[in-house]
């Protein structure tokens, strides 16, 4: 048998421990052990996993702090929906037109992703990050404030109210400001949901074995000198980030698709979620894709876990947080941990 | 005359955001952090006034005081237990530990205080001035906001540069081992400069809700998220360019919110704070670093 380089395996573990989850969360569905709260998890945690590795191409392999990642969802979630509730009657096939919502969802954001780039990416460190939050408010603020509706004459669009649409009487308002998107056909489950991470994961992890992934990680680690040889420095962050935001579509495509009412709150596309999401990249290792996978739903699955203490759950949940914290990054502990026999990590190869 | 009054209240809100503001520019400053838990330390300060003055019916002074002092020690406590093992490590490592004491503050005070808004009675007892025939009415908390606004950055301004820690926390901010070799003291120094910034979210948060009478807990995140972009936007670091930033910040809010869309408003700020940042990428007075290579 041919001898498989070490970066082929770690892949290969990466797509075999999220396989192997798939299947024990299949058998614990099928013996009922599962208890409906967490069955009802299992979807936003697949959307939880492709944000957190799509952040951590931006984050962690471009180097860049980004806190606008859930602007990036917004976009997709409202794209795709507002494309499925139009079409519903137009295209019968439930996959079919999933897959398409699939490809808006993907490619607005994408577009969204390559529009603030391009202004974006001239900053650098803190102010980048604010600019990014910044823009993620924005576009949750402007779908706030948005009424779109159909009626036999075409689409008519607002930014007031409904009756401002001025439509005919067989007209559908679709988007309806705050009230949002409702009567979203529920097309994502489990399976897809995890179908959607494997290939998030893969386009991700070739990105990154890639000549362009290499040419990315140098800007990360240095960029003048990446500069210095040849690397054309604007195409690769441009790369990555919009690559970066079209997977966060993807993920805002599977929240949208399950639930019947989608709405932009500051809870579900504030900066808050995008926040959330940059704890699980970094808590899981910067870079790592399979830490990110781990810690996205380890720490998604915390708060549920604790939930027997009632209200202090939030609460512990944030002291394990900083606890988690200090006790990776500390230099102090690091120096104690390196010191213990019992607690001494084994020497890995520097892996991505 | 509608116009002078939205600009005033504008300013007054303003004030507000740079005194928050200048909490966040000085830590970042000095520790080179974005300390995400400064709005919730704002939160907390409210709370204490709330408790002070509405449920044990202590004169407001006194509880501002005691406000000033808890925050203050809160700060002290915080840097010490989250953020100082941190020192020297990724700054992002440092961020996450901020967003978990943010956590834990809005958590801690939701199990205290419940989720439920209290309403604030304002601890400013002085009444309005009615200018032009009483057209133009500017109330009490308006003048106190924007007198403690300048008050305290013509304190901190003179402190900084007058004083010896003053001038040590300009030592530590521009170079941290220099600074070091030449005697000062780091650690104390990043403490006293949390211990201020904490201090001055106590203040703005007893004038933030005097001013919007709802306190819940998580009063202080936004204000904190906006005060934060009004450092960034007049020059993070720089004591007047947080001034500066938090009251234009504050007038556009209020403008777009009268003229424009109340919905759009926050869009609005944003926009504009990104315009700003891309003609000119360290913020109004930010100073411009060169790179070395």
């Amino acid at each position: 048998m041919r001898k498989l380089s070490k970066t082929t395996v770690n892949n290969l573990i990466t797509y075999g421990i999220v396989i192997f989850a798939y299947i024990l969360v299949q058998i614990l569905l099928a013996t009922g052990s599962l208890s409906s709260l967490l069955e009802g998890l299992l979807v936003p945690l697949c959307t939880y996993v492709i944000l957190a590795v799509s952040l951590n191409l931006t984050v962690g392999v471009l180097g860049e702090l980004s806190l606008g990642h859930a602007g990036f969802m917004c976009v997709g979630a409202f794209s795709s929906a507002f494309f499925s509730v139009s079409m519903q009657e137009a295209i019968a096939s439930d996959g079919l037109r999933f897959f398409l919502a699939l490809l808006v969802g993907a490619v607005c954001a994408g577009l969204f992703g390559i529009l603030i780039g391009i202004p974006v990416l001239r900053l650098r460190g803190d102010y980048l990050a604010i600019v990014t939050l910044a823009f993620g408010e924005i576009i949750k603020n402007i779908i706030n404030a948005m009424y779109v509706g159909r009626d036999s004459s075409g689409f008519h669009f607002s930014m007031k109210d409904t009756t401002s649409l001025g439509m005919a009487e067989d007209g559908q308002v679709i988007l309806k400001g705050p009230q949002g998107i409702t009567g979203t056909p529920g097309d994502s489950n489990f399976t897809i949901g995890v179908i959607l991470v494997l290939i998030t994961v893969f386009i991700v992890l070739n990105l990154v074995h890639s000549r362009a992934g290499r040419a990315i990680m140098a800007i990360r680690d240095n960029r003048i000198a990446a500069e210095s040889v040849g690397i054309n420095i604007t195409k690769y962050k441009m790369m990555a980030f919009a690559i970066s935001a079209a997977l966060a579509g993807v993920a805002g495509v599977l929240y949208a698709h399950n639930l019947s009412s989608l709405t932009a709150t500051s809870r579900n596309f504030g900066y808050n979620q995008s926040i959330m999401i940059l704890v699980f990249v970094v808590l899981g290792g910067m870079g790592n894709i399979r830490g990110s996978i781990i810690s996205a739903v380890v720490l998604t699955l915390l708060p549920e876990m604790i939930r027997g203490v009632g209200d202090y759950r939030m609460l512990i949940y944030s002291v394990v947080l900083i606890a988690m914290m200090i006790f990776n990054w500390s230099p102090k502990i690091k120096n104690w941990r390196e010191a213990h026999p019992l607690l001494k990590r084994r020497k890995r190869g520097e892996e991505a | 005359m509608g116009f002078l009054s939205y600009l005033i209240s504008g300013i007054s809100l303003g004030s507000v955001y740079a005194i928050i503001a200048l909490g966040y520019t000085m830590v970042y400053g000095i520790a080179k952090m974005l300390n995400f838990a400064h709005g919730d330390v704002i939160m907390i300060g409210s709370y204490v006034v709330f408790c002070a003055v509405s449920v044990m019916g202590m004169p407001p002074g006194i509880g501002i005081l005691i406000a000033v002092v808890v925050c203050t020690v809160l700060g002290v406590v915080i840097e010490r237990i989250a953020y100082k093992p941190l020192r020297g490590t990724s700054p992002l490592a440092v961020l996450i530990t901020a967003i978990g004491v943010s956590y834990f503050l809005q958590n801690a005070a939701l199990l205290i205080f419940g989720a439920g808004a209290k309403s604030f009675t304002s601890v400013v007892n002085i009444p309005a001035l009615k200018l032009a025939g009483g057209a133009l009415s500017i109330s009490g908390e308006t003048m106190v906001t924007i007198g403690a606004c300048i008050v305290i950055v013509i304190a901190l301004s003179c402190f900084v540069k007058f004083t010896k820690s003053g001038r040590a926390m300009l030592a530590v901010s521009e170079d941290r081992q220099a600074a070091q070799l030449m005697g000062i003291n780091v650690n104390g120094t990043i403490a006293l400069t949390f211990a201020i910034g904490s201090a001055l979210a106590a203040i703005a948060g007893v004038l933030l809700c005097s001013a919007y009478p709802n306190l819940t807990p998580y009063t202080g995140s936004m204000p904190g998220i906006k005060a934060f972009t009004a450092a960034v936007f007049g020059g993070i670091g720089s004591i007047p360019g947080a001034m500066i930033g938090g009251i234009l910040l504050g007038v556009i809010e209020n403008l777009s919110k009268a003229y424009i869309s109340t919905q759009l408003s926050d869009a609005i700020v944003f926009a504009v704070l990104i315009v700003v940042l891309l003609v000119k990428p360290t913020g109004i007075l930010g100073k411009k670093v060169s790179e070395k290579v």
